[in-house]
C-alpha cells in the first residue's frame, strides 16, 4: 500500500483502503448508515458482504454487461435499447450509484448473430464476471444466451414484447409478454370499432406465430371470426397479391405482426393500392416510433398500435425522460416501447440490490418479485414473481409526424401471464 | 375462398391480381438487369450488387432532403433527378471497385465471390456509419403516391405503373446500347473472346471498367426507384440479392432475353401462388420448382453459344 494512495482517499473522501475495509468490516451492523457522509453507503456496505459470489464489484465500483447489436441487420432495433440503458446507467451513477458503487459498463456486440450473443455472453459472464446484463432483443437471441445464463448463474434484464411461454430464475422480462399486448388490444378494436372479422398477417417465425394464435383463439372464443392468416418471410418485400386478398375479404381489422424491412414494404403498398388506414381499420403490434422512422408517418397514419409504451405519453416521469433521452442522444431521436423497457432494466436492478442489500445473483433473483419502479416512464410498474413485468397496455393512433396519438389505456394494471391456458 | 362474390367482383380481383404480378415483374427486371450485365457478360458473381442499390437508395433519400429544403419548388419532379444521380454515384463507385479489386480477379472467379460479399459487408457498415443504423424515410412526391382507379372496384398503384415504365424504358436503352451501338459490339467481343477483340483493337480493360460501372449503376437506378415500394436501411440490399441471382441465374446467365423471361416466369408464379397459398409456402414452392428446372436445364433457360 503506498501512501499517496491513502492520501488521495481521504482526499476524495471515498475510496476506502484495505486497512479501513478491515474495520469497516467489523462495524457493517453498526446502525450508523443515515449518519455517514456521502460515499460511506459502501463503506457501511462492505464488498465481502455484498458479493460472495466473486462478481467484478468493489468497494467504489460495480461491473454490468450490455449485450445488444449495434452492427447487422439488427442494430436497427437495438441502438435504440443501448442508449436507453446507458442513459439509465449515466442517471443512476449520477445519484451515487447502486449500494454505493458506480456502474461501470462492458458492452459487447452480438453482431446479429445469435452464436455470437451466446459467446459474448459467455465472455462478460465468466471473464468479465459482471453482476448483471442489460441485453438481447429478438427472441432468437434471448434462446442462445438463456442456457449461458443459467450455467454461469448470471442475471438478464430483457427489454423486448416477447411470445411468452418462459420464465427464468436468471431473466427479468421487462416488455410485455404476448398476451398482455395481444388481448387487451383485441378487446379495444371489438368494443370500439364493432369488429366481427380479423386478418391476420405476420412475418414468418415465432414470436408473429405465437402471437397469432394467441390472437386467433381469443377472437374466436369470443364468436368473431379470422377470415385470414398469412406469414411471409422475413425481408420479404412484395405484399401486393396478399393486399388483394385482403380487398377480397375484406376484415373489419388488419392484424399485422410484420418485422423489420418488411414493414417498410407492407406499409408503402397498402397505401399504394388505395387501402386508406384511416376508413379500413388496421391493428399493429410491431410498429413502435423506431419502425415509423422507415416506413414514413404518412404511410401509417391512422392505424393503431397496440403497446405498453408510447413516446407522446402524458405523465411527469415520461417528460423527463424524454427531455433526458434528447439532451443525451440528440434532439431527433425517437423513443419507441423497446427503448423504454430497455431503460427500466438498470432500474429495476438497482432497487432489488438495493433491498437485497447484495449483488449475489440468486439474492436478486429471490428479491425481485414484488420490486416497484415509481419512476417508470410508462407509469408504475411491479414485478411479479414469473419475473414478468405488471403493466398497463395502451392503444395508440399513428400520426404523420411519425408519434402515437394515445387513444386508449387499461384501467388497471395487467398480470403478465407467460404461459396461458386455453391459448395453447 | 370465393363464394359469396360476384363475378365483376372476382373479374375485379383477378385483374388486380394479374397487375401485382406484372409489378413483381418489372420489380424483378429492374433488380436483375444490372447484374445480369456484370454477371451474364463478365462473369463477374457480384455479391455487393445490393448494395449498390441502397447506394441508389441513399442518394435518393439525400436528393429527396436537399431539394425540399432548397428548392421544394421542384419537389414533384426530384425522382428524376434522384435517379439520374444514382446512376452516376453507383456507377462511379463500380468503376472505381472494378479497378482497385475485380479487375485483378478476372481469373478467379471464386475469389472475386469472396472479394465482393467483403465489399459488400463493408458497405453495409459505411452506410450504417453514415446515416446511421435505422432506416430512413424517403418522401415521395404526392403524385407518385395512391392509385388509379381503372373502374369502380379495379385499383392499380402508381408507383407500380411508374417502375413498370422505367423498366421498360430501361430495358430499352439496355438493349440499345449492347446489341445497337459500337461500344456494345465491343462488350460483347470482348465476352466470347477475349485474347481476339484484344487483338483486332478493342481497349478490353476500357470496356470492363466501363461494362461493371453500366451494371451498378443500374442497380443504383432500381434502388432508387424501390424508395418506393420498399425500405431502405444499410442492409436492406440483402432483401434483393438472392431474388436477383435466382432470376439471373434461371434466365441463363449469358442471355438478356433470358432474364426477362425468366423474371416473367417467377413473378407469375410466385404471385399467382401467393394468392392461393400462403406467402411462406408460395416461396418454398417458388424456389423448388426452380432448383428442379435447373437439375434438368443447368445452363438456365435460354444460353447463347458462346466461344470459350
Amino acid at each position: 500500500m503506498s501512501s499517496d494512495k491513502i492520501d488521495a482517499d481521504k482526499l476524495t473522501g471515498g475510496l476506502p483502503s484495505p486497512l479501513r475495509r478491515k474495520l469497516l468490516l467489523g462495524m457493517a451492523a453498526l446502525p450508523a448508515i443515515g449518519l455517514l457522509p456521502r460515499g460511506a453507503l459502501a463503506q457501511a456496505l462492505p464488498t465481502d458482504a455484498v458479493n460472495t459470489t466473486k462478481l467484478a464489484v468493489t468497494d467504489s465500483t460495480v461491473k454490468v454487461g450490455i449485450l445488444h447489436s449495434t452492427t447487422g441487420t439488427m442494430a436497427i432495433s437495438e441502438t435504440g435499447s443501448v442508449q436507453a440503458e446507458k442513459l439509465a446507467i449515466a442517471q443512476i451513477n449520477e445519484m451515487g450509484g447502486v449500494l454505493g458503487r458506480k456502474i461501470e459498463v462492458i458492452q459487447e456486440d452480438g453482431a446479429s448473430d445469435w452464436p455470437t450473443f451466446a459467446e459474448k455472453a459467455r465472455k462478460l459472464l465468466v471473464e468479465d464476471k459482471v453482476a448483471a446484463v442489460f441485453g438481447c432483443w429478438t427472441s432468437a437471441s434471448r434462446k442462445a444466451v438463456l442456457p449461458v445464463f443459467e450455467q454461469y448463474n448470471g442475471m438478464l434484464y430483457y427489454p423486448t414484447f416477447y411470445e411468452g411461454l418462459e420464465q427464468s430464475k436468471n431473466v427479468i422480462y421487462t416488455g410485455q409478454e404476448a398476451t398482455q399486448q395481444i388481448l387487451a388490444g383485441l378487446d379495444w378494436v371489438t368494443k370500439e370499432k364493432g369488429a366481427k372479422t380479423f386478418f391476420l398477417i405476420g412475418s414468418d417465425y415465432i414470436w408473429p406465430r405465437t402471437s397469432n394464435k394467441i390472437a386467433r383463439k381469443h377472437i374466436e372464443m369470443h364468436g368473431q371470426k379470422v377470415v385470414g392468416e398469412e406469414y411471409f418471410p422475413l425481408g420479404h418485400t412484395q405484399f401486393n397479391s396478399v393486399i388483394n386478398k385482403i380487398k377480397l375479404t375484406k376484415p373489419d381489422v388488419i392484424y399485422a405482426s410484420v418485422v423489420g424491412g418488411s414493414n417498410v414494404a407492407f406499409y408503402k403498398q397498402l397505401k399504394a393500392a388505395g387501402i386508406d388506414l384511416n376508413k379500413q381499420t388496421l391493428m399493429t403490434i410491431s410498429v413502435t416510433e423506431d419502425e415509423m422512422l422507415g416506413i414514413g408517418g404518412e404511410n401509417i397514419a391512422g392505424a393503431y398500435a397496440c403497446m405498453k409504451y408510447f413516446q407522446s405519453l402524458k405523465n411527469p416521469n415520461n417528460e423527463k425522460f424524454v427531455a433526458a433521452f434528447k439532451k443525451m442522444w440528440g434532439g431527433e431521436s425517437v423513443i419507441g416501447d423497446v427503448t423504454q423497457a430497455g431503460y427500466l432494466g438498470p432500474w429495476l436492478w438497482k432497487l432489488t440490490a438495493e433491498k437485497a442489500k447484495s449483488f449475489d445473483i440468486d439474492k436478486i433473483a429471490a428479491a425481485s418479485a414484488g420490486i416497484e419502479f415509481t419512476g417508470a416512464p410508462e407509469g408504475y410498474v411491479r414485478v411479479h414473481e414469473n419475473h414478468h413485468l405488471w403493466s398497463k397496455t395502451r392503444v395508440g393512433r399513428a400520426r404523420t409526424d411519425g408519434q402515437f396519438d394515445v387513444v386508449f389505456e387499461t384501467a388497471d394494471l395487467i398480470e403478465p401471464n407467460p404461459f396461458p391456458k386455453g391459448y395453447q | 375462398m370465393f363464394e359469396g362474390y360476384s363475378l365483376a367482383e372476382l373479374g375485379s380481383i383477378f385483374a388486380m391480381q394479374g397487375f401485382a404480378g406484372l409489378i413483381l415483374f418489372s420489380v424483378f427486371v429492374l433488380m436483375a438487369l444490372g447484374l445480369a450485365i456484370i454477371f451474364g457478360q463478365m462473369g463477374v458473381i457480384n455479391m455487393a450488387h445490393g448494395e449498390f442499390m441502397i447506394l441508389g437508395a441513399y442518394v435518393t433519400y439525400l436528393c429527396s432532403n436537399f431539394i425540399s429544403s432548397t428548392a421544394p419548388a421542384l419537389f414533384p419532379a426530384y425522382f428524376f433527378i434522384a435517379m439520374a444521380l444514382a446512376f452516376l454515384a453507383s456507377g462511379a463507385l463500380g468503376m472505381l471497385v472494378e479497378w482497385a479489386m475485380i479487375r485483378f480477379l478476372y481469373r478467379r472467379p471464386l475469389d472475386t465471390l469472396l472479394a465482393t460479399w467483403g465489399l459488400s459487408l463493408i458497405l453495409q457498415q459505411i452506410f450504417r456509419s453514415v446515416f446511421g443504423a435505422r432506416e430512413v424515410g424517403v418522401v415521395l412526391p404526392d403524385w407518385l403516391m395512391g392509385s388509379v382507379a381503372v373502374t369502380d372496384t379495379i385499383e392499380v398503384p402508381i408507383n407500380g405503373l411508374f417502375v413498370m415504365g422505367l423498366t421498360i424504358a430501361i430495358t430499352i436503352v439496355i438493349y440499345a446500347v449492347m446489341f445497337r451501338s459500337r461500344w456494345g459490339q465491343g462488350v460483347r467481343a470482348v465476352m466470347q473472346n477475349r485474347v481476339m477483340a484484344g487483338a483486332v483493337g478493342i481497349n478490353t480493360e476500357k470496356v470492363d471498367r466501363y461494362t461493371f460501372g453500366l451494371g451498378c449503376g443500374i442497380a443504383g437506378v432500381a434502388g432508387s426507384a424501390f424508395t418506393m415500394v420498399g425500405s431502405t436501411g444499410p442492409t436492406s440490399g440483402q432483401l434483393y440479392i438472392v431474388d436477383t441471382f435466382l432470376v439471373v441465374v434461371f434466365g441463363g446467365a449469358q442471355s438478356l432475353i433470358g432474364t426477362i423471361a425468366s423474371a416473367f416466369t417467377i413473378s407469375q408464379a410466385q404471385s399467382t401462388m401467393e394468392f392461393f397459398l400462403s406467402g411462406s409456402t408460395a416461396k418454398v414452392l417458388t424456389l423448388l420448382t426452380v432448383v428442379v428446372i435447373l437439375m434438368l436445364r443447368p445452363q438456365g433457360l435460354f444460353v447463347l453459344k458462346v466461344r470459350r
